[in-house]
């Protein structure tokens, strides 16, 4: 446990002191929410959603914020690999799941914080919800957070070029968001789509969060909370079972 | 065979690397005992990293094995991690952390209950001149401040044995000096077994109680650095003119002198009783046509001593390029 924590503070320390990580990353969830949600908010709004364009997608943005913050956090094991600091962790007599499941922990914590950033963002905006529904909201993006990191991390212990780990989580992170039902709803998709959305594992992060923050949502919160927790289960264990086979 | 192993500190039997076909490392053995620095001396590419990799549980060997304080390398990879401390040859500190944080995150990597942790960081910052420095970010360090904290790291948890690897290499001659004062201390004052690679024979001759040359991927040589030195008799004389050819040819005509290798037009030759006789060895060139540039007497040092064993030196010029290669080749890698 010891470990665990000591990997997660470390992930902690950094993300607060890298200012530009923590402001650049929240630029497109930006405007996102701002542009899209504002310049579409009076011109529609989703059937079954009384409140309107802007707070339909509030939860997809958020649930894009924690995916790519997620994805992106593993990075840090591709850099600690060229960097050096790898090794130092790899020379303790500590178990290397433990350290995995510490840069998950943090990476996660990390996606959750930028995600709550961009929910207090929309509030301002004119999204308003109750604690309550943030309260249900929670485990989703937790979860999400988790799954998405060891997923990235799942990634970065086969990879040792930062570029490389770049564009190969950009080609996976544009289709998951954009399949998941963040920006449209999934009633009335053709079902070649639709297929492809209830395949998206973030699909269920967004209806999950969906279902808390504006209490509609077209899959049960039950399914979504069940497809999530197994899918963190699955990305943890594929992420363990990687990094413990990094050779330097 | 347990009370044997209990003996030495470090036993490494036939121990072999092999990458992709290359040979970094074959069947070398050496044991180390327990308060012993031992130095791997050798050229670029010689294999000390591969070792120490190995060694620290990074690697894990093609053939043969090893054992420290008692626990095998492939076996019992945890029992070796908890008796290490290792500094690699290249930095492995966390930049965006301080000095402090990143001796904190080893401590608890390594599970010194709070107290001593905090005890022990004060104690070894302190060590290293880095204690008024404990609250600035790694990346505002020196070289030299990055390798003393990364030798204050790599002592928090009081590892039965000590890896140093190239622990000097790009420092100026002052923080080296220091560096050597530390590790002398720690090895006086603590008793720590402490294996270190260097190319520098100096720091071997100045170091170690036992040098291992290495060359190759084998080694080639290993006694204290006084033996080492004795195998050449009397004094070196270096000689430089303009045929090395005929210099060597002289040196086969007189049981006094004897030949040792030749590199940039200078040929080193062993002589007894050097002061004395040189005038006559000059004499001897002379008449057998070769004219004498400049000459130089000196006693032998580690370097002669691989110059024996190899023909060559032991930083050879090419060494710059080998590096740069070995760099590019490690870079594709990435
Ligand atoms: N991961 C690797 N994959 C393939 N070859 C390697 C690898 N690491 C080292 N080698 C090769 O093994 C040989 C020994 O390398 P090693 O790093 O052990 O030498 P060294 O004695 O530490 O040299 P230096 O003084 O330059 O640090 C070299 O030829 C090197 O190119
Ligand atoms: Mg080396």
């Amino acid at each position: 446990m010891e470990v665990v924590y000591t990997l997660w503070l470390r992930s902690i320390k950094r993300y607060v002191r890298s200012k530009s990580r923590l402001i650049g990353s929240l630029g497109m969830p930006f405007f996102f929410l701002a542009i899209l949600g504002m310049g579409l908010n009076s011109l529609f709004t989703v059937p079954g959603y009384g409140k309107g364009y802007m707070a339909f997608i509030t939860p997809g943005v958020v649930a894009m914020t924690i995916l790519f913050t997620s994805m992106f956090s593993g990075i840090q094991v591709v850099w600690d690999k060229r960097f050096g600091f790898l090794k130092e962790t790899l020379v303790a007599p500590v178990k290397r799941t433990e350290i995995m499941l510490g840069q998950t922990f943090g990476g996660a914590t990390v996606a959750l914080i930028q995600g709550l950033l961009i929910l207090s963002l929309s509030y301002f905006l004119g999204v308003h919800f109750s604690l309550m529904s943030f309260l249900i909201a929670l485990p989703y993006m937790v979860l999400t957070g988790i799954s998405f990191t060891a997923l990235g991390i799942a990634f970065a212990s086969q990879m040792e070029d930062m570029h490389g780990f770049q564009l190969i989580i950009n080609f996976i992170v544009f289709p998951v968001f954009f399949l998941s039902g963040a920006l449209f709803p999934l009633e009335g998709l053709p079902s070649w789509l639709r297929n492809l959305a209830l395949a998206d594992p973030l699909t269920y992060g967004v209806e999950g969060m969906r279902f808390g923050l504006l209490g509609v949502s077209q899959i049960s919160p039950v399914t979504s909370i069940v497809v999530l927790t197994s899918f963190s289960f699955a990305t943890v264990l594929v992420g363990g079972f990687l990094f413990s086979r990094i050779r330097l | 065979m347990d009370s044997i192993l209990k003996m030495s500190m470090v036993k490494v039997q036939e121990l072999t690397k092999v990458f992709n076909g290359l040979e970094a490392v074959k069947k070398i053995s050496f044991t180390i005992e327990e308060g012993e620095i031992f130095g791997l001396l050798g050229p670029n590419g010689a294999g000390k990293t591969t070792t120490i990799s190995i060694l620290s549980t990074l690697l894990s060997p093609t053939y043969g094995t090893a054992w420290i304080n008692g626990h095998n390398v492939i076996t019992d990879p945890d029992g070796v991690r908890k008796s290490i401390g290792v500094v690699f040859q290249d930095p492995s500190l966390d930049d965006e952390l301080t000095a402090y944080e990143n001796m904190d995150f080893h401590g608890r990597m390594y599970r010194l209950p709070r107290s001593e942790r905090k005890k022990k960081i004060e104690e070894m910052l302190t060590l290293v001149d880095l204690w008024n420095r404990k609250d600035d970010l790694v990346k505002t360090f020196s070289g030299g401040m990055k390798r003393r904290l990364e030798l204050a790291r790599g002592l928090l948890h009081s590892p039965k044995v000590l890896f140093l690897d190239e622990p000097t290499l790009g420092l100026d001659p002052q923080t080296r000096r220091h560096i050597w004062e530390y590790i002398e201390r720690l090895n006086r004052d603590v008793g720590i077994t402490i294996i270190l690679t260097t190319h520098y024979m100096e720091e071997a001759d100045k170091l170690c109680d036992r040098v291992a040359i290495m060359d190759a991927d084998k080694i080639i040589a290993m006694d204290t650095p006084e033996n080492l030195k004795n195998l050449i008799r009397g004094d070196l004389v270096i000689v430089k003119g303009n045929n090395a050819g005929k210099l060597k040819l002289i040196s086969e005509t007189i049981e006094w002198v004897r030949f040792i290798g030749a590199h940039d037009g200078m040929v080193t030759f062993s002589v007894d009783e050097a002061e004395k006789r040189i005038a006559n060895l000059i004499i001897m060139a002379h008449e057998a046509g070769v004219q004498v540039d400049s000459i130089q007497i000196r006693r032998a040092t580690l370097e002669d001593v691989f110059l024996h064993f190899t023909g060559r030196n032991l930083r050879a010029e090419k060494s710059n390029g080998i590096e740069k290669m070995r760099m590019a080749w490690r870079a594709m890698r990435r």
